[in-house]
């Protein structure tokens, strides 16, 4: 075996190194926009998704030309505030204080004519993050539908809050009781069907679940003087 | 290139035994044991774990080359260093093809992309054969245990999809052929991960079985 001075050791570990952060970061560059181009998708699939739009890859911008007509941005008091809705990251503006934070909000026009009023989720799950955009009524109280995702959550328990049946069960559901923000309770050991205030837990995913319902009630708690005011 | 009576064709037979050893009786998952990680993880679809196979087989491939090609400069306290940054750089560009070219996809694999840098295999490959093997021999030995490891992946899938979900790439064969109408269900068991590991068992059984060299003595 050769035997390598510490010199040649050095300067050999110092070229690989640059060698590999130019490669590196070329082709983080070059691919760039497309990386971006495709979260910019998902994220308008997301938003149809919770309006029960279901689109591909390749419909997905027209169909979210189509159905979301308007879009505006607000701040906690329900006052209409600059900003483009689409490009707020959400996750950001939670780590401002609660007066400067920026809430969008984005309006989809169905077929029948019905307004969905489509709020962006974002929160902390067991593992990592889980997101979701919640799609109210016209009547800004029930929920038309929901989509959730997550990072990390456990595959078979608290992953589940990402498919149909979980969903579902959203559907209807009020935020208010009379007057006053509840949020939406997720049940351990199932609620009652008549309960338009809460859903079944997941079993096995109860972290999740309370995340998750944590979640709902955080993000939504600062629209609600905007779903006061703006329903009447 | 002054060697050239002594060079051998690019296909020698002991270069194609590069490419079917690791198929069969030197199998990295059934035989070596490695990486067994990623496949009880990425194998519950088809689809999945084709990706995921066809992401090591680049991997394995390129880096084995690249480590071959610099087998005489690297200095051998460093060499597992050299190796490392070798694996991680090419792990790094195919997540990034990944999430340009196959962002579905790459949302499915999540994970599990970024930890091919700790599969097994291709450290085991780098150090026990790029670090002595000329380019060639290093890319064919790539190629082949990565196909070895991507075969097996391929079956677990296969039965885990189809056992599990009813479906192949997607495809609800189970309902085409009508099996729920008498009174057939889907395994949700097969989804979960500790179905690879028995799935990955009996295949490692029926291989002993058929070739009992492979059996251990104990």
């Amino acid at each position: 075996m050769k035997n390598f001075s510490n010199t040649y050791i050095f300067i050999f570990a110092t070229i690989m190194v640059a060698i590999v952060a130019l490669i590196l970061s070329t082709a983080a560059l070059l691919l760039q926009p497309r990386q971006a181009k495709n979260a910019e998708i998902e994220k308008k699939r997301n938003i149809l998704a919770s309006v029960g739009v279901e689109a591909t890859e390749v419909d997905a911008e027209a169909l979210y030309d189509k159905f979301i007509t308007e879009s505006f941005v607000i701040n906690n008091k329900a006052e209409k505030v600059e900003g483009v809705a689409f490009d707020i990251n959400v996750k950001k503006e939670q780590r401002l204080d609660i007066n400067e934070q920026r809430f969008p909000v984005f309006v989809a026009q169905q077929e029948n004519g019905s307004k969905n009023f489509i709020m962006p989720l974002e929160g902390k799950g067991l593992w990592g993050p889980i997101w979701g955009y919640m799609a109210l009524n016209e009547d800004l109280r029930s929920i038309y539908g929901v989509t959730f995702d997550h990072k990390s959550e456990t595959p078979g328990l608290g992953a589940e809050i990402n498919t149909s049946w979980f969903e579902d069960m959203f559907k209807n559901k009020t935020l208010f009781k009379g007057d006053e923000f509840t949020g939406i309770l997720v049940q351990k050991g199932g609620a009652d069907p008549n309960d338009m205030g809460a859903v079944d837990a997941i079993s096995g995913g109860t972290i999740t679940s309370k995340a998750l319902e944590k979640m709902v009630y955080d993000c939504m708690v600062n629209y609600v003087e905007f779903l006061k005011t703006y329903s009447n | 290139m002054s060697d050239i009576k002594e060079r051998e064709p690019l296909f020698s037979s002991k270069n194609i035994k590069l490419l079917t050893n690791p198929l069969g009786d030197n199998n990295p998952i059934t035989i070596q044991v490695l990486g067994i990680c990623s496949a009880l993880a990425v194998t519950a679809k088809l689809q999945p774990a084709i990706v995921m196979a066809i992401s090591v087989m680049v991997v394995l491939a390129v880096s084995n080359v690249i480590v071959s090609l610099f087998r005489s400069l690297v200095p051998p306290r460093i060499r597992i260093i050299f190796q490392l940054v070798v694996i991680a750089m090419m792990v790094i560009l195919v997540d990034q093809v990944l999430k340009a070219y196959a962002f579905e996809t790459s949302k499915q694999l999540s994970v599990f992309v970024g930890l091919i840098i700790t599969n097994c295999i291709i450290m085991g490959r780098l150090e026990a054969f790029a670090m002595a093997n000329k380019p060639w021999p290093s890319f064919l030995d790539g190629i082949g245990n990565a196909a070895g490891y991507g075969l097996i992946l391929i079956i677990v899938a296969f039965f885990r999809e189809l056992l599990g979900s009813g479906t192949v790439m997607g495809y609800p064969i189970m309902e085409k052929i009508g099996i729920y109408n008498i009174g057939y269900e889907d395994n949700g068991m097969m989804i979960l991960p500790p179905m690879a590991l028995i799935t990955v068992g009996i295949i490692i059984w029926i291989q002993r079985s058929r070739n009992k060299d492979l059996v251990e003595e104990n």
